[in-house]
């Protein structure tokens, strides 16, 4: 007991004695994480970056094949999920002949808004924020839907 | 003994330093929050990009012929009437 007592003494000693020595790095090391803590603070602050060159060019895709998609939200044969990707909701609108296109377009659009959403995760800096950002998304496809889209709530397709 | 005066003092700069450390731990935290304004902020501005939605106009305001086409009974059943049927889940 008395030795554990002596030991930590001894340990406190040391680093009192560290401390001493090198206090003025003790202040600089301290100096420069206070500072690169309120430069992340800022960078949180701001925008989400939206631009790097593979989030354009996934944008750039995505907003070329909407020209072929948005027909098919209007007659509600695909929809947007909750999860924030898009489905075939009704095949039955689309003639036979179609079914495979729309279901390679829907495929395509899943893997474009995967690509999206860990390419600006990515691009901040925090991979670990694709879910959220997908969430985000999620909420705001279907609050920025036309009306008469169909959109997932709980579960369940209903028309916007 | 003689350290027996000492260790008051040498444990409170240990409470000191596990103070700070507790702080700066803390404040590293706050920084991996998510800024959930900003995601949103951001996603709008994608989502008009892709969707072509001039900037400002929410593409839900403008009133598109779905909700009308419900009302109308089976008289013209030309269009495509399995519209309708989803729209009551």
């Amino acid at each position: 007991m008395t030795l554990s007592i002596n030991t930590t003494y001894q340990w406190l000693m040391q680093l009192q004695l560290f401390k001493r020595d090198y206090y003025h790095i003790f202040k600089r090391m301290i100096f420069v994480v206070v500072a690169s803590m309120v430069s992340i603070q800022a960078h949180a602050a701001a925008d989400l970056d939206v631009n790097t060159p593979a989030v354009a060019a996934v944008k750039a895709s995505m907003q070329s094949r909407h020209q072929r998609l948005s027909p098919h939200y209007q007659s509600g044969a695909v929809g947007l999920t909750e999860d924030g990707f898009v489905a075939v909701r009704d095949a039955g609108l689309v003639p036979l002949s179609q079914r495979s296109a729309l279901a390679a377009l829907v495929k395509d659009e899943n893997a474009d808004r995967a690509r999206l959403y860990q390419g600006i995760a990515a691009a901040n800096g925090h991979p670990e924020w694709e879910g959220e950002i997908q969430r985000t998304f999620a909420q705001r496809w279907i609050d920025r839907a036309q009306s008469g889209w169909p959109v997932q709530r709980d579960g369940q397709w209903v028309r916007k | 003994m003689n350290f027996a005066a000492k260790p008051s003092l040498q444990w409170m700069n240990a409470f000191a330093l596990a103070v700070a450390t507790t702080g700066l731990t803390a404040c590293v935290t706050i920084n991996i929050y998510f800024p959930a304004a900003a995601a949103e902020k951001a996603a709008d501005k994608v989502i008009d990009e892709i969707w072509q939605t001039p900037a400002g106009q929410s593409p839900a305001s403008v009133p598109g012929p779905a909700p009308q086409e419900s009302d109308v009974p089976a008289a013209t059943p030309a269009v495509s009437p399995s519209v309708n049927q989803e729209s009551a889940p």
